[in-house]
């Protein structure tokens, strides 16, 4: 049905979405149109979502995370690769085959006032997609756009009358969340989607998710720069670096035995408000600065910052291969094997890990 | 112990807006030792910004403030905005959440961080060019002189903010104010900066306020916490002690709501509902009360005062939350 051949072995038969070698480039424009270069936002990454999974996506700023997202909403379609959702692959479709599969496919965004309409209601933003569907009578719909206000703790003869700029972050970015729902979706794309409450909001708005998440039999790909909230919603998850996937796995192994040196970065420049783990040695910190994605460096785009890097690292380019624990899946050619003396929190499990199990 | 280096008394601030009066600091004591890394912590509108601003003398006009900010034994409070312009920079000086905002796009990276050092300090132009380009390196940008001549734009968010400590700290302020400093940061570049503002503290024994909405950063980084919810500061502690000792039900709710790495996934963080009041209506009690899951009648009528209730912890609560059993 689809044309392409899969690629990667993982392929389950579960797979909600399949995303197969995705590239996006955007060409850059110097003055008077000119060609300044191509900026590789994404470059070659390949992940499986299946039916009623989380998946976490970290990267910092630049990593390529939330161009990921796009790519697989088609906003823009990548240039290369396949996404493959319920079997079809999306990249390609004509805008109005991609219209049925939008229902499937929502997106929760980071900044809930400037993803919503401030001159309309909250039940009229909630309405919107059915309306938009031609989905039941008026009285249908406003009766599921109450209940879906009820679902996501907002009052809906309270709220129902008022305009985005009269509820606060954590209110506003529930609607977000109603409107993404309305059409009972499949796959809901959650791009840092509370990056911007206040904590005790952001554990109620992730609390949020999680209850829709087994009430409805959600999936979703969630993602977030901030590797603790990360593993609170993951079964598994994807670490980013430079447009590039570094580590994929289930959350238990990432976080206690990450393979590769930049996971072992970001999980060390976590704070931790127990002061017994806290204040990481400075050494570390990983440091310098990202790279320029439009020259990135030969070769593994880690390895300018990475401490264990090698020759080989600026020659060949890692590819994704499976290590330790099953589905864990690491780029790297001197991956962090669970039997090195990891610091902090993996602590001292000597596991007889055999070094690699190469392919 | 030295002498504070700024103390804090009784400081409110309220503002007046179409009508109604925000009360957005409702009476806080603190005192800042020389030296002493100490983080504000709260959620937004908690008033801790506009306790810093306090300190800065960085209100608006519109801002009626009452209380004593006294630094170095001089009072803040009331002074002329000449005075206030000296007070700047020489005894204190502040790092701001946003790098961008932060930077004049126009001017380059160089004559912004000169135009600092001469306000301030009687230097030739080639004295503050070299001065420049040694605070440069001391905030361990790469190629300062080269770095000097370059834009804003041309630096990373990460650069940017080193930027902006070097201007802080362009006069060797007794107090350095971070407010969000790292915020906007990803977290290995927060990282980075944390442990650059701890390193420059100790070699010029410049005292840190923290600023932050971030439990978990404040506790691994500052010596002392304070915990501020609207507009008052209702508990004060050792990081170290906090975090094993929690009283205020306020702080416990925020700390449980910290998504932790060692929790499993799928776990239900612990919450508490509502919000913080509207601080235009003052209400009798505590304010953390509507929300307080162990809230009792006397709550609800007379505000608990911040007082000392063992070796370096304070809280403002009548009901405490039991001590923890050392894990």
């Amino acid at each position: 049905m689809t044309g392409h051949a899969g690629g990667t072995a993982t392929a389950g038969q579960g797979s909600l979405l399949e995303v197969r070698h995705l590239v996006q480039e955007f060409v850059l424009r110097d003055y008077g149109g000119a060609k300044g270069g191509v900026l590789q936002a994404v470059a070659d990454v390949s992940f499986d979502l299946r039916t009623g999974e989380t998946l976490g996506i970290v990267g910092e700023t630049g990593s390529g995370k939330s161009t990921l997202a796009r790519s697989v909403i088609q906003a823009p379609p990548p240039k290369h690769g396949a996404v493959i959702f319920q079997g079809t692959d999306l990249v390609g479709l004509s805008h109005r085959a991609m219209k049925p599969v939008r229902r499937d496919l929502q997106m929760v965004f980071q900044d809930p006032f400037t993803s919503l309409d401030p001159r309309w209601t909250v039940s009229r933003i909630v309405a919107e997609p059915l309306a938009a569907y031609a989905i039941g009578s008026r009285a249908n719909r406003r009766e599921r756009v109450n209940s879906l206000l009820d679902l996501v703790g907002l009052d809906p003869a309270t709220y129902g009358s008022r305009r985005p700029r009269e509820l606060s972050g954590g209110q506003a970015q529930r609607v977000a969340i109603a409107r993404a729902l309305v059409l009972e979706p499949k796959l809901i794309l959650c791009d840092e989607p509370v990056s911007s409450l206040d904590v005790l909001v952001q554990a109620q708005v992730l609390n949020l998710f999680e209850k829709l998440r087994s009430e409805l039999s959600l999936s979703y790909l969630f993602i977030a720069h901030d590797l603790a909230m990360v593993r609170q919603v993951s079964d598994r998850v994807a670490v980013m670096y430079l447009g590039r996937l570094c580590e994929i796995g289930p959350v238990r192994d990432i976080y206690r035995r990450p393979l590769h040196p930049y996971t072992l970065a970001l999980l060390d420049s976590i704070p931790n408000p127990d002061p017994a783990v806290a204040r990481r040695e400075a050494d570390h910190v990983i440091s310098g600065e990202l790279p320029s994605p439009l020259d990135p460096p030969s070769g593994c785009r880690f390895r300018t910052r990475c401490p264990r890097a090698q020759e080989l690292c600026a020659t060949q380019t890692p590819e994704m291969r499976p290590l330790g624990a099953d589905g864990h899946l690491v780029a790297c050619h001197f991956p962090l094997s669970g039997a090195a003396p990891a610091p902090a929190p993996a602590g001292a499990q000597a596991d007889a890990e055999p070094a690699a199990v190469k392919r | 112990m030295a002498d504070p280096l700024l103390e804090v008394c009784d400081l409110r601030v309220r503002f007046r807006s179409r009508g109604s009066v925000v009360h957005a600091v409702q009476g806080i004591d603190f005192s800042v030792e020389p030296g002493q890394t100490l983080a504000i912590i709260g959620e937004s509108g908690s008033g801790k910004t506009v306790s810093a601003y306090a300190v800065m003398g960085l209100l608006p006009p519109t801002a009626q403030v009452s209380g004593s900010i006294r630094f170095k034994g001089v009072e803040v409070v009331g002074l002329g905005e000449k005075a206030l312009q000296d007070h700047r920079g020489r005894n204190a000086a502040m790092v701001f959440q946003n790098p961008e905002r932060s930077l004049n796009p126009t001017m380059k990276v160089g004559a912004q961080i000169t135009e600092a050092v001469r306000r301030h300090l009687p230097l030739s132009r080639p004295q503050a060019h070299e001065r420049a380009v040694e605070l440069l390196r001391m905030v361990r940008i790469p190629a300062p002189q080269r770095r000097f001549h370059e834009y804003p734009h041309q630096l990373s968010g990460g650069m940017r903010q080193r930027v902006i400590i070097a201007i802080a700290l362009a006069c060797e302020p007794a107090l350095l104010i971070a407010d969000e400093a790292t915020t906007a940061l990803d977290v290995t570049t927060q990282a980075q900066i944390m442990n650059l503002l701890l390193d420059l503290q100790q070699e010029l024994g410049t005292a840190l306020l923290m600023i932050s909405h971030d439990l978990a950063l404040a506790a691994s980084y500052a010596e002392e916490v304070m915990v501020m919810y609207a507009g008052r500061i209702v508990e004060r502690a050792r990081a170290a002690d906090l975090f094993g000792n929690v009283r205020m039900p306020y702080t416990r709710a925020l700390l449980d709501a910290i998504p932790r790495t060692d929790l499993e996934p799928h776990v239900l963080l612990p919450v508490i509902g509502g919000r913080p009041p509207d601080l235009s209506a003052v209400m009798p009690g505590c304010a953390f009360a509507p929300r307080c899951p162990d809230v009792r009648q006397d709550c609800r009528e007379v505000v608990p005062p911040l007082e000392r209730h063992e070796m370096d912890h304070w809280w403002a609560c009548w009901h405490p939350c039991a001590k923890e059993a050392a894990s």
